[in-house]
């Protein structure tokens, strides 16, 4: 019983134990941090990305003890993170700038430096593998070390790679933003709450938190038919991004080290009514860690926001914000369970005289 | 305890040194404390702010946590209650987490306490100058449920546009003879800001106004602080001709202290299939019956 009698502290604490006990009951062996960062590396990636914290081990034991639940793990590694102070604030780095792994045009067949695909599961048929399931047996180890042994040789990829997106720009073909030639002060959204209209800054922080069922489910709104997104993958790429600070004492610029991200530029069609002539957008997705399917969901509602009449859920910047906030939108969703009692009794009253008056 | 022996506790290897007294970090303190004083400084008026995220999900408190820690000090007395009782789960949760980052003491007698962090209820027992009453709260703005938009619910504030929250009560009575907002009674505050109290229910709302007590309201999840000061006019909104009212008690009494002048939790009896009626306030009902001890 969870209601409001003594006793509730004893409670909790066997709750706890019992979820615990769950995760050990079968005697299985514990999971290594070290298997849960390299084997399940893109449920950490996730968990990095929308925690907004950039770090496998420490996503990797979220992960571990939430018993797998996404959600839980960023809340943990969001948690964590307000603990710490804030030292202060890389320098802008550009993209092209990044150790790619992975980078593909859906926009043209040949791209400069070649369409690179990288790690990916994306031509893989989804047959459940029934090998795996012997994956410790000693014969399977070696076939697999064999196979290994067969790849073959290839050059290594160069440092970095143009940007597809570039050769538009060059033309002229891409909608330049409006600015007057001095960048926006950044906002911090750990450290502000959010205003609408928000700055283009804090939106693109906002959606490389949020939780990517929930971009997905807008940026999909968006695509199948409520909104105007036709999108065409400009480029997607995935890689390692210097992280540049200034050394406090020396002043001088430092590499302290590199983050995963994935990166996505849409590109969509503009319907310009300026009298100028048609030109294509650009719409910005990045995530820390790999996650393709929320880079691509995240720019597309870059672009769908920027609508200056929106006409559908997905292109309501308010909307779109304040709703893929993953924790927080779990964390509400959840506190339904808590007790209410005292809010129904309220709602309860109100009924009962409105049906007196209204029979009298 | 002592700010000085807490420093110092801070050098032996205990499990709280990873966290600052606390928990939250000074300069997040710092911060929710200015916000606090904006919003004292114009009652009712939702002042943003940076809000943290906590190790308690979202929803569940946050707000009127980060406004706790960041008050707290080691010699405060604390209470916090959820549903009007101590020992609802919520409040144990939040109590043990307090606690584990302060070692402040806690209490669960109203009087007794410094600080009190609630959840849907003001206590029975009439709050004095000196004490603090935190309230959690789950949607700040108390033009939500007529205006979606939190750019335009921000303007109408901005420009004292009341009228749909009027026209949303004369509808109600229009179609149900009755105002069918339960909790969460928009209040209009010291005649300028509407405000959202938080799911107290309208039992709890006269005792906001011209109270000697220091209301402050977190919402962690829509990052905002609002405040009451003490001696502030709070008025429910109402008509002339159909006033506001609270919840009908009337010939109902407390099945354990008898108390018949507290706000009571309505239950189905599980052997008689009575309808039976307690305390929501359970700090009171037990404060009733010791006294009612005392004197027989």
């Amino acid at each position: 019983m969870y209601v409001a009698v003594k006793g509730g502290r004893e409670a909790i604490e066997n709750a706890a134990k019992a979820f615990r006990h769950q995760q050990v009951r079968n005697g299985s062996d514990p999971l290594h941090l070290e298997q849960i960062r390299d084997q399940l590396s893109l449920a950490v990636d996730r968990v990095m990305g929308e925690g907004g914290m950039y770090d496998p081990d420490y996503g990797a034991l979220a992960l571990k003890q939430c018993a797998g639940d996404v959600l839980e793990a960023s809340f943990m590694l969001r948690a964590f993170c307000t603990t710490q102070p804030r030292l202060g604030y890389s320098l802008p780095t550009s993209t092209s700038e990044m150790r790619v792994i992975r980078r593909i045009s859906a926009a043209f067949k040949d791209i400069p430096g070649g369409q690179v695909l990288g790690p990916t599961s994306d031509y893989l048929l989804r047959l459940l593998n029934f090998e795996l399931m012997k994956e410790e047996d000693p014969e399977y180890q070696q076939t697999l070390g064999r196979l290994l042994e067969e790849l073959p040789e290839a050059d290594p990829l160069p440092v970095s790679f143009p940007k597809v997106v570039d050769l538009l720009r060059e033309e002229g073909l891409l909608a330049m933003p409006e600015t007057d030639g001095v960048a926006p002060p950044l906002v911090d959204i750990t450290r502000e709450s959010l205003s609408f209209p928000a700055p283009r800054s804090a939106a693109l922080q906002a959606m490389a938190r949020a939780e990517t069922g929930g971009l997905l489910a807008l940026a999909y709104s968006s695509m199948r038919g409520y909104g105007m997104i036709h999108p065409t993958v400009g480029e997607l790429r995935v890689g390692y991004l210097p992280v540049h600070v200034v050394n406090p004492y020396t002043g001088e610029k430092e590499c302290i080290g590199e983050a995963k991200v994935t990166e996505a530029e849409i590109i969509s069609e503009t319907r310009d009514d300026s009298g100028d002539l048609p030109r294509f957008s650009l719409g910005y997705g990045l995530c820390l860690g790999h996650n393709e399917t929320k880079a691509i969901s995240m720019a597309v509602l870059d672009r769908s926001t920027q609508a200056e009449e929106p006409q559908a859920p997905s292109e309501d910047q308010e909307f779109v914000l304040l709703h893929t906030e993953g924790i927080e939108s779990m964390g509400f969703c959840n506190h339904f369970k808590l007790p209410h009692y005292v809010t129904f009794q309220s709602a309860l009253d109100r009924l009962r005289t409105s049906r007196e008056k209204l029979q009298s | 305890m002592k700010l000085a022996e807490w420093t110092e506790r801070q050098t032996g290897e205990t499990r709280r040194a990873v966290y600052s007294f606390a928990f939250i970090d000074e300069g997040a303190k710092r911060e929710i404390r200015r916000k606090t004083l904006k919003a004292v400084a114009i009652p009712g008026y939702q002042v943003p702010f940076g809000s943290r995220e906590m190790p308690v999900a979202r929803g569940w408190g946050t707000g009127g946590i980060q406004l706790t820690l960041s008050l707290i000090g080691p010699d405060d007395i604390l209470k916090i209650i959820d549903q009007g009782s101590d020992d609802s789960v919520n409040a144990v949760n939040i109590r043990k987490f307090v606690r584990s980052v302060t070692d402040v003491e806690t209490t669960t007698e109203t009087a007794a306490a410094t600080l009190i962090q609630t959840r849907h209820r003001i206590p029975e027992e009439p709050m004095r100058d000196g004490q603090i009453l935190v309230f959690q709260v789950p949607i700040p703005e108390p033009l939500r449920d007529v205006e979606p938009s939190e750019a335009e619910t921000r303007r109408m504030h901005a420009e004292a546009d009341y009228s749909r929250m009027w026209l949303h009560l004369y509808e109600d009575i229009v179609k149900y003879k009755e105002i069918t907002i339960g909790s969460r009674y928009p209040l209009m505050v010291n005649d300028r800001h509407l405000m959202d109290p938080s799911p107290i229910p309208r039992w709890d709302c006269p005792k906001l106004h011209q109270s000697e007590t220091l209301y402050l309201f977190g919402a962690g999840r829509e990052k905002r602080i609002y405040a009451i000061p003490p001696w502030t006019e709070v008025e429910p909104l109402g008509f002339e001709d159909h006033p506001f009212r609270v919840e009908n008690f009337e010939g109902k009494t407390c099945r354990f202290c008898g108390a018949d002048n507290a706000f009571l939790d309505e239950m189905k009896d599980e052997e008689t299939g009575e309808t039976v009626y307690s305390c929501s306030d359970t700090a009171y009902c037990l404060k009733v019956l010791n006294e009612k001890g005392a004197d027989s």
